[in-house]
């Protein structure tokens, strides 16, 4: 992430805060394509969801995104980037959380903390199978049942597998 | 009859043709609006295009009580199965109109999530191409339905009841 967030207070504040409670959680933070982002480490995500909720206001959780990174994987990276969208409101300011996971790693799910989670984080699966560990029922929403496959990574085929029924 | 027939007028057809005329000038429509042409659709029932100058104005809320299943839209692998029980559910006689590209072949969705092409999963009567078709495109995949029906032999269908499954 390049350059860091000086000239966002909330951010800054927000940052110092988790840093202070959390050492070694925040692995990068910086702004991202105009969004203020951190990124953490995969085993803090559930404690620091929490924390932001509960004691910074960040009391929406707008989307939860996921990104593929296929060709990374391949030398070495994680496959998935999963990006918390989170929002306080009042006061008008957002964060990203970002949390490698990869190929067969599970990660905790946030519905304990966010109901919102739910529905995204079964997005998340049909689209892409991340796994959410502790989600109350993970299964497609989109997708017919008997789906195979996850259709939105990279490497599954732009057409479909075997063209419609 | 002592009258003279002047005081009893009376037709001669075949059967056929009364059939046919009585089907293709009173179909029952199924409103089945899956996407964006079901704006179309519906814009072709109301007062400016009107197809009750058709007969074809009742359009029905189940399938049970539709002779004509007018695919307005995109069919998703999803919705396949419904759409194929909703067609098994029509009594014959009965048409299907492919509407709109999407209906057709997929339109611009040659996705993992869409069928490409209602025909895959049943027999589709007349095809109406557009993205979405205009009124009056659809109007003519109608009337072009109706010639259709004034072309066929329902009798043959009701002498030999294995000629209904070949259709």
């Amino acid at each position: 992430m390049p350059e860091l967030a000086a000239d966002r207070p909330d951010f800054r504040q927000a940052l110092e805060a988790l840093t202070g409670r959390f050492p070694g959680a925040v692995l990068s933070s910086g702004v991202e394509k105009g969004e203020s982002a951190v990124r953490l480490r995969k085993d803090d995500l559930e404690a620091v969801l929490r924390f932001l909720k509960d004691e910074l206001g960040f009391n929406v959780l707008e989307d939860i995104i996921v990104l593929d990174n296929v060709r990374t994987a391949a030398e070495g990276g994680k496959r998935f980037s999963v990006l918390y969208q989170l929002y306080r409101h009042p006061g008008a300011s957002r964060i990203r959380l970002v949390v490698d996971v990869g190929d067969n790693e599970g990660l905790a799910s946030a519905v304990p903390v966010y109901r919102s989670a739910d529905w995204a984080e079964r997005e998340a699966f049909d689209m892409f199978g991340v796994r959410f560990e502790g989600h109350p029922g993970l299964r497609r929403i989109y997708l017919p049942d008997d789906f195979e496959g996850y259709p939105l990574r990279k490497d599954f085929p732009l057409e479909g597998r075997d063209g419609g029924v | 009859m002592s009258d003279s027939p002047e005081k009893h007028p009376f037709l001669l057809t075949r059967a056929d043709m009364f059939i046919t005329w009585a089907q293709k000038n009173s179909l029952w429509p199924f409103g089945s609006g899956l996407a964006c042409c079901a704006i179309e659709m519906i814009a072709t029932a109301a007062a400016r295009f009107d197809i009750a100058r058709f007969g074809m104005e009742l359009f029905r809320a189940s399938p049970r009580q539709a002779d004509l299943f007018i695919v307005a839209g995109t069919v998703t692998n999803k919705m396949a199965p419904v759409i194929r029980r909703l067609w098994d559910q029509m009594p014959d006689p009965k048409w299907a109109l492919a509407m709109g590209n999407c209906a057709i072949g997929g339109g611009p969705f040659p996705t993992y999530s869409v069928l490409q092409g209602v025909d895959k999963i049943i027999p589709v009567d007349v095809y109406v191409a557009g993205c979405p078709p205009t009124p009056q495109g659809l109007i003519h995949g109608l009337m072009t339905l109706q010639e259709k029906i004034s072309r066929s032999h329902p009798t043959k269908e009701i002498l030999n009841p294995d000629a209904r499954t070949s259709r």
